[in-house]
């Protein structure tokens, strides 16, 4: 199992923080895939994505344990 | 109580508190920029903000720019805290404090701090406006880069 973050209006979209899913040893593009398959709603394409609090590109594994999270554009500061 | 210099705080920040973390008899100037949250966005009139981050994440970022002011200028003492929930307007969003011997490297280095701040840090608002809610973050203006690509932004 993997566990998946989403913030800003990605969790308004979700109705929650976070989700486990057996999506281990898959890479960031397919686990988005996945989830714009279960959750229509979803839009996932344009945005980035950290897998343990590090920012990740589309072809990073995601691993068994691993937590992977949705950054979308930020606006801190 | 041990001062962190990096932290994610969802209550009022301690300005004061800041300063003194990055004090040393070396310092001889000491930069402190206090972000605040904005009525009026051109002629947009926000009510309140919301800020949310993800927190362990940023604390790392907070760190890796650090890392990058230290290879730039390594006289430098830095401390940065963000807040996060509900706040009002003229309320403090982010303190980030630098130390360093000479003036000049005090001031460039916090401009660097929040410029990267507003590139790699997980940190998201919300605005509340009369009218409606909406997070901020152009999805083409506004992608984190981990490298740092520039970007524009109103400001």
């Amino acid at each position: 199992m993997i566990e998946i973050f989403f913030f800003a209006h990605l969790q308004e979209v979700m109705g929650k923080q976070k989700l486990s899913a057996p999506l281990a040893n898959q890479c960031v593009a397919d686990v988005k895939k996945w989830l714009m398959i279960e959750y229509p709603l979803m839009s996932l394409a344009q945005v980035m994505s950290a897998v343990n609090e590090e920012f990740a590109t589309d072809d990073t594994i995601v691993k068994e344990g691993d937590t992977i999270a949705f950054i979308p554009p930020i606006s801190g500061g | 109580m041990q001062h962190n210099k990096f932290e994610i705080v969802d209550e009022a920040i301690d300005v004061e508190q800041m300063r003194q973390k990055v004090m040393s008899r070396n310092a001889g100037a000491l930069t402190l920029f206090i972000g605040t949250v904005r009525e009026m966005t051109k002629s947009k009139k926000t009510l309140s903000l919301q800020y949310e981050a993800y927190a362990p994440m940023a604390v790392k970022m907070f760190e890796q720019i650090e890392q990058e002011i230290l290879v730039k200028w390594p006289d430098v003492l830095l401390a940065i805290t963000h807040r996060v929930g509900h706040l009002a307007i003229s309320d403090i969003a982010v303190v980030i404090a630098v130390s360093s011997p000479h003036r000049k490297v005090a001031y460039e280095a916090n401009e660097f701090a929040i410029e990267r701040i507003k590139q790699i840090v997980p940190i998201w608002k919300k605005e509340y406006w009369e009218d409606g809610t909406a997070w901020i973050g152009d999805q083409l203006e506004n992608i984190p880069y981990p490298q740092g690509k520039p970007k524009r932004e109103e400001e």
